[in-house]
């Protein structure tokens, strides 16, 4: 028999009988559209780690006062050594270290901001100009704060897109004057907006000199200093040396702690890499048990269509000729179910993604492969026994049941 | 040479404990062109010695010569290979499948053989004329008749124009009119050299026949030719 005519008359077999046609298709599909579904569910959500970390910052080594992180918590030094001051000057000592590209001193706290008989509450970030270079922030109106020393806090401030809206409307904010806690700031830009991240929401934040938020807030440690090494590869060199640095500065005495944008992001990537792995291979069981249904659906149509077989054996056909018509009936059954699986999936994905644009739920290819493959082959290997059986009948025997 | 030569043939059933001999030492020579018809009560072997004749089926003893040739020790697959070049077979439930039509079905031979599908629509058209089925090639067969469906079952039979047409009560499920509509087919098929071995219980139908075997007890009780 020739493949078309195989294939011709497999098609017509599995239209023949429409019920159980449609059952082994249905399930087949939704173990492909459960892989694709999911896959995409957690490949997004790595993708979306990964891309809010991006936007953080490149080459990123993030200095925290205090020793943490490494080595866990220790009840010890917790209680007995209060963390020295992570100070302006620390951070300016930084800026000359060789694999150091940009330092940015970060000190945060909240307060009110008023303008025209207008108040919120607002965060406030008082860093120095290399910040917004750093976080790639883009500057709406105006400039970014000024290029001042970082100890001389100048009466200034940049304003995020929502708080120039509600304060000012439409009426222009470059060079208005607003009180910001207890002080009269001069507006010298707003940012762009840029929505919510996983970060601080910019479009909310009061950006001023760093030493004017230590006074306003009645601190003098800063809360983070950003770091941005001059490439992707001194990034290790750039973090052992403003360990070493901070360590001589601190007495010798270790108590910040420093961490790489890189060591996070490849733990999350790395977390939610496994997770998709899991997700997809518990989604695959259902494509097995799929494969189950499509051997048992095939049992049934061997025994239904037995007078049929000692039939075609009467007519000529080979055991071969018989085999390969229910092997291709099976194959056809799971590449219907993988192939509307697929679409049904890619459609989930897409739902998924116009109702969550920030969430970026594509499957991966990887997956898509697997799952179409997985579909195939389990339709295939469970499809032989059913089509060894049918090849097996005896033509007599088979002719009398008709 | 005969086309069929059978030698000794044994061929019996386990039922239970018991054991049915269906065919018996049987011995039987047809030629080629014959036309010949098997009769005897039920159960008296003939449709074991048609699904035999026709490589359905294997004896335990005994040997089949079919042009010339063994064909007993033959494997399954050789076997069919023969059903599709040497075997039309026409049953007395017609048995089409069912959700092809009348044409497809009268193809399917070919279309197991690997026939190319321009040849097999040449010669199925040829066929749905020469059996007056023209205008129901694309029916399916519950939209046939009882005579329309035996005419489709016998053109599917000699669609691959085998030299030998074994047929099991062609007519058992017909009324006596379309029964001899398929009876004359058959006989003209036999008119132009196929050989013809029809199973019936129908004397009228026997006696049509040139030579008659009657058969017992998986014996062949009397046979017209060696009388003769
Ligand atoms: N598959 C089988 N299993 C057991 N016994 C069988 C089988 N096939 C045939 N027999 C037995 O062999 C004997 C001959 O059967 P066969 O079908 O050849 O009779 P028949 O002459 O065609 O009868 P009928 O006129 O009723 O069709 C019967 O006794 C039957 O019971
Ligand atoms: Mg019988």
């Amino acid at each position: 028999m020739r493949l078309a005519d195989t294939l011709h008359f497999a098609r017509a077999a599995a239209t023949g009988y429409p019920a159980r046609t449609a059952l082994s298709v249905l399930a087949m599909a939704i173990g492909v559209a459960a892989v694709v579904v999911l896959t995409a569910l957690g490949d997004g959500a790595r993708r979306y780690v990964v891309s809010q970390f991006s936007s953080l910052g490149t080459n990123l080594v993030i200095v925290l006062p205090g020793r943490s992180g490494t080595g866990g918590f220790n009840p010890a030094t917790a209680i007995t050594s209060t963390p020295r001051d992570l100070t302006i000057d620390d951070a300016a000592s930084l800026r000359r270290l060789p694999a150091v590209a940009r330092v940015a001193p970060l000190a945060v706290g909240t307060s009110e901001i008023s303008a025209g008989g207008r108040l919120r509450e607002t965060m406030v970030a008082g860093t120095a100009r290399d910040y917004f270079a750093i976080r790639n922030f883009e500057i709406a109106q105006g400039d970014a704060l000024p290029d001042d020393d970082w100890n001389r806090g100048a009466p200034v401030a940049v304003i995020g897109a929502r708080i120039q809206e509600e304060l000012f409307g439409s009426t222009p904010a470059l060079g208005q004057r607003v009180r910001v806690g207890d002080r009269r700031l001069r507006i010298v830009g707003v940012l762009k907006p840029t929505g919510q991240g996983l970060g601080m929401n910019t479009d909310e934040l009061v950006i001023v000199p760093v030493a004017l938020a230590q006074a306003m807030f009645n601190s003098n440690t800063l809360f983070r200093v950003l770091v941005e090494a001059s490439s992707r590869d001194a990034i290790p060199a750039a973090r052992e040396s403003v360990l070493n640095t901070l360590k001589q500065r601190h007495r010798g005495e270790e108590d910040v702690t420093v961490i790489t944008q890189d060591a996070v992001l490849a733990t999350f990537d790395r977390l939610l890499g496994a997770l998709t792995l899991a997700v997809a291979g518990i989604a695959a069981i259902s494509l097995a048990v799929a494969g189950i249904l499509v051997m048992n659906v095939m049992l049934v149509a061997v025994t239904q269509r037995t007078g049929e077989i000692g039939l075609l054996k009467a007519l000529g056909a080979s055991g071969r000729d018989i085999r390969r018509a229910f092997l291709a009936e099976a194959a056809m059954l799971s590449a219907v179910g993988a192939v509307v699986g697929y679409l049904l999936g890619q459609a989930g994905a897409f739902a998924l993604r116009q109702a969550f644009p920030v969430f970026p739920a594509y499957p991966p290819d990887w997956a898509v492969i697997a799952g179409l493959a997985t579909a195939l082959g389990t339709g295939l290997l469970f499809g032989v026994m059913p089509a060894r059986r049918a090849a097996r009948l005896d033509p007599v025997q088979a002719l009398m049941k008709h | 040479m005969p086309l069929i030569e059978l030698a000794g043939i044994d061929r019996s059933f386990l039922l239970g404990d018991t054991t049915v001999h269906a065919l018996a030492g049987l011995n039987l020579q047809i030629n080629a062109g014959e036309y010949v018809a098997v009769m005897g009560p039920s159960g008296s072997g003939k449709s074991t010695l048609l699904n035999l004749l026709g490589l359905l089926d294997r004896p335990q003893a005994g040997t089949y010569r079919l042009d010339g040739r063994d064909v007993t020790t033959l494997s399954p697959d050789e076997q069919a290979a023969v059903r599709s070049a040497k075997i039309g077979f026409v049953f007395q439930s017609f048995h089409l499948v069912p959700r092809l039509t009348a044409a497809e079905n009268i193809a399917l031979p070919m279309t197991l053989a690997g026939i190319p599908a321009a040849e097999r629509q040449r010669r199925v058209d040829q066929a749905l004329k020469d059996f007056g089925l023209d205008h129901r090639a694309d029916h399916k067969p519950d939209q046939l008749s009882g005579g329309q469906r035996q005419r489709v079952a016998i053109a599917r039979a000699t669609i691959m124009q085998p030299p030998l047409l074994l047929a099991d009560e062609p007519t058992g499920n017909l009324d006596r009119h379309t029964g001899d509509e398929v009876i004359h087919l058959l006989e003209a098929l036999n008119a132009r050299g196929v050989t013809l071995i029809i199973v019936t219980h129908d004397a009228s139908l026997g006696a049509r026949a040139r030579r008659r075997l009657i058969m017992e007890d998986g014996h062949l009780k009397s046979d017209s030719a060696a009388e003769a």
